[in-house]
């Protein structure tokens, strides 16, 4: 009964990381729709939301069945109240590439405001630290959650960096300031993405140490 | 009651086998304590030292401290059967003298205490049939046997009998694995009420069953005390290795 309890443990590891995958995957996607103006890429990820969505569904109604079920305790009822709370994590990841795809699609009716030089740096380390806060997930590796933790002020840097920037544009030409404001939401939505990830590193440091420490890390 | 009980050093034997190793652990006065471990790991031993019902046992010895609130059971000059008064017991199956009636069982601590009269044993009687919260179930049939109520009555008349002589601690060595989810939850209920008075110490298979009833835990493992500690703790990030693996389904 424990070792069938235990293979359902994995496979739920196994879903959460496809889940992972897939997030990462509409981040990527969507950064590609923007920087290559790509409309119908774009409207792509906002379509393949209802994957994430799906997921999210199925490993928090597989988590209810699981508690119901076996009661666990321990390092077992740890994974489980953290893979509840990554989930909800992973959703609004994907949630904000869909955020970023309306974002695309508006930009891409008007000529291109600048090239795109942060963004896509916010992205990229955004999209890092969601795939090691997983890695650290499924490896068990608290360094590496703390690691991720830490590079959080990196991308909120950034996202004043895009800011101030864009402010200049805005100052010079109020024509801008409708492309400036989509941009400057986007670099929020993947600020976003790097708090979540945060989140989800947050997490599991209390899985593998049972220490929650969330609102103590800087 | 202030100290509830504290074990120092408490060894037991079988004959030549060595069953508790060097056991120290305090019970908090009116609390729950848990302790549990797989078969063999030496926690129905621990419960008997408690209250010296190991040592009725052919072979079977203790050496060590266990201080009731500060008395020494085991000192010299100690009554092992006062003892047993003060800290009564209820066993894995109820277990009610066969030909009493349920009146009899529950008055058989008083009469053997030497209590002969009549209104202060059918006071004592109701009290603690009250306290088993089972006054309501039997009070029409007082003088019925025993034998005849239901498992789960059973076991709270053998707790109403336990509670007639008023101790202030008891053990509980799995009083609920002879009986169903019901049976079971109202003997869970009547703990937590039995834990405004007394000590209780109870000895369970059902790590569910200690994870919802104690305040403190105690994991034994080959007959030793592996960790202790607040219940939710223990449940949720256990200190020992041994202890994660056990609660976790992990052996035993």
């Amino acid at each position: 009964m424990q070792r069938h309890f235990h293979e359902e443990l994995d496979a739920l590891k196994q879903t959460l990381l496809a889940m992972g995958a897939l997030v990462e995957d509409q981040i990527r996607r969507v950064m590609r729709a923007l920087v290559e103006r790509d409309d119908a890429l774009a409207r792509d990820v906002i379509e393949r939301d209802q994957q994430v969505n799906a997921y999210d569904v199925e490993v928090d109604e597989k988590c209810v069945e699981l508690l119901a079920r076996y009661q666990p305790a321990a390092g077992d009822l740890r994974f489980l109240t953290t893979a509840m709370k990554i989930v909800t994590d992973l959703e609004r990841i994907g949630d904000q590439a869909v955020n970023i795809a309306q974002r695309a699609l508006e930009l891409n009716k008007e000529a291109q405001l600048k090239p795109y030089i942060d963004l896509p740096r916010m992205a990229a380390k955004s999209q890092r630290m969601v795939k090691e806060s997983l890695d650290a997930f499924v490896a068990r590796d608290a360094e590496l959650a703390r690691d991720v933790c830490a590079r959080d002020s990196e991308v909120d840097a950034l996202k004043e960096q895009v800011f101030r920037e864009l402010l200049t544009f805005m100052m010079g030409d109020p024509k801008t300031i409708a492309r400036a404001l989509h941009l400057i939401l986007v670099s929020r939505f993947l600020e976003r993405v790097a708090d979540h990830a945060t989140n989800i590193a947050e997490m599991v440091v209390y899985m593998i140490e049972g220490k929650i420490v969330r609102h103590t890390l800087a | 009651m202030a100290d509830g009980i504290r074990v120092t050093k408490l060894n037991a034997w079988f004959g030549p086998s060595h069953v508790l190793r060097d056991i120290d652990l305090a019970m908090a006065p009116r609390a729950v304590t848990a302790i549990i471990g797989p078969s063999g790991c030496g926690k129905s031993t621990f419960v008997r030292c408690l209250n010296r019902m190991h040592e009725v046992v052919p072979g079977a010895r203790a050496v060590g401290t266990v201080l009731q609130e500060g008395q020494d059971i085991y000192g010299p000059g100690v009554d092992p059967v006062e003892v047993r008064r003060r800290i009564g017991m209820v066993f894995q199956k109820p277990n009610p003298f066969p030909t009493m009636t349920v009146y009899d069982n529950v008055a058989a601590g008083l009469r053997l205490g030497g209590v002969r009269d009549r209104a202060v044993l059918n006071e004592r009687v109701e009290r603690a049939l009250h306290a088993a919260a089972l006054w309501d179930e039997v009070k029409d049939r007082l003088g019925k046997p025993g034998a005849g109520l239901s498992g789960g009555q059973q076991q709270r008349l053998c707790i109403a009998r336990a509670l007639a002589v008023e101790p202030e601690v008891l053990l509980m060595d799995e009083p609920c694995s002879a009986l169903d989810p019901i049976a079971t939850a109202r003997i869970e209920e009547l703990i937590l009420e039995l834990k405004r008075d007394l000590t209780i110490v109870i000895v369970t298979h059902n790590m569910q069953q200690a994870a919802r009833v104690a305040d403190a835990t105690g994991f034994f493992l080959l007959g030793e005390l592996v960790e202790v500690g607040p219940t939710s703790h223990l449940f949720t990030t256990p200190e020992d290795k041994r202890t994660e693996d056990y609660i976790t389904g992990r052996f035993g």
